[in-house]
């Protein structure tokens, strides 16, 4: 019986905290857990698991200093993938990246894990700021 | 065929059975033959296994590369093409371990067969080679005729490389463990970590079998 009352108070504990959480907090577990899925799928064999890369063929998601400069480009990146030469964590890349073929929304989710796994800590990008940035892409066909 | 199989089972077991618990022999893959001979006056069965045909294909540096190359040698063999988007890194990040732990052991090679030789020239497998961080001849990336690339995958007991719709090429992602007379001796899931662990344990197991 006392075991069942503790179990009862920690319960609405929990249930009193989560619902504490703001708006915005809320909307970020949501897009990350999201993301999460969607990263193991769709990213992990060549990004790795702890976002690592592959030697100088796969680059490392792990450069916060990169996702913040080029925050407008990522959703780009992943859409229509990309060939360019690229500078990460002090390494230069030349392969190619495969378009990811991603509706917006899912493009936010996975941005806002990578964002905020490996070290990063870049808050969430919502499925809005995601429609502009592929409003403004510099290539807009997939490679 | 199913006495076959039966008798297969039953071999198994007799073999399972003679094995001491503390010392591991790996299994030998594909088919094997016995064949009766006479040696001085005396009937004698030998059991002949079934081993990695001769082959002729071109490593990243350019050099010709056949079976004798591999002669005396425990390798890893595996499939795979340079522009392949989906398991390949993943793959080529767990043979990683297996190079960075038996890259200064003689007697120990890796080689990866392209199954995109129009694309992968010597050239380009270079470049693969060197972003992957590989140097000197433990690791070496093959390209030869498709066809040949092809026939020899179905010895190593894998999946035949097939091309879907989109010439997009499929494969299985194995990785072959084969000793030194050539018989396959493991087949690993090259995108699972902890096959790959088993791998480099089982390395180490057939080592021990040629220390005399």
């Amino acid at each position: 019986m006392r075991l069942i009352v503790i179990i009862g108070v920690l319960l609405s504990g929990i249930i009193l905290i989560a619902s504490c959480q703001s708006d915005e907090e809320l909307e970020f577990s949501r897009y990350y857990t999201s993301g999460s899925v969607i990263y193991q799928t769709r990213c992990m064999y060549c990004h790795g698991a702890k976002g690592e890369g592959l030697q100088l063929l796969i680059p490392p998601l792990t450069d916060s200093t990169y996702l913040k400069t080029y925050k407008q480009k990522l959703a780009c990146i992943v859409k229509y993938g990309t060939k360019e030469k690229i500078k990460i964590a002090g390494k230069t890349f030349e392969g190619k990246m495969y378009p990811i073929a991603l509706p917006s929304v899912q493009i936010a989710e996975v941005l806002t894990y990578v964002n905020n796994s490996f070290g990063n800590k870049l808050g969430v990008v919502t499925t809005e700021q995601v429609v502009n940035s592929l409003a403004r892409c510099d290539n807009q066909q997939p490679y | 065929m199913m006495k076959h199989i039966v008798g297969i089972v039953a071999l198994a077991v007799l073999f399972s059975s003679c094995k001491s618990p503390d010392k591991k022999t790996l299994p030998i893959y594909g088919n094997r033959q016995a064949v009766t001979k006479t040696v001085n006056g005396q009937t004698v069965t030998d059991t002949v296994y079934q081993t990695i045909p001769a082959f002729k294909f071109v490593n990243q540096y350019g050099d010709s590369i056949t079976n004798k190359n591999l002669e005396g040698d425990i390798y890893v063999a595996d499939f795979f093409f340079t522009t392949c988007p989906s398991i390949c890194p993943v793959m080529h990040r767990n043979m990683l371990d297996v190079y960075n732990t038996f890259k200064n052991t003689p007697g120990f090679k890796i080689i990866s067969h392209t199954i995109d030789p129009k694309h992968d020239s010597v050239p380009v497998l270079k470049s693969y080679a060197d972003k992957l961080g590989i140097a000197g001849n433990t690791w070496w990336f093959l390209q030869g005729k498709k066809e040949d690339t092809y026939k020899l995958s179905e010895s190593y007991l894998v999946r035949k490389p097939q091309e879907d719709a989109q010439q997009v090429f499929i494969h299985d992602g194995s990785f072959l463990l084969i000793d030194k007379q050539h018989r396959v001796r493991g087949a690993y899931d090259g995108t699972d970590p902890k096959q790959v662990s088993r791998l480099i344990e089982d390395i180490k197991t057939l080592q021990t079998e040629y220390i005399k």
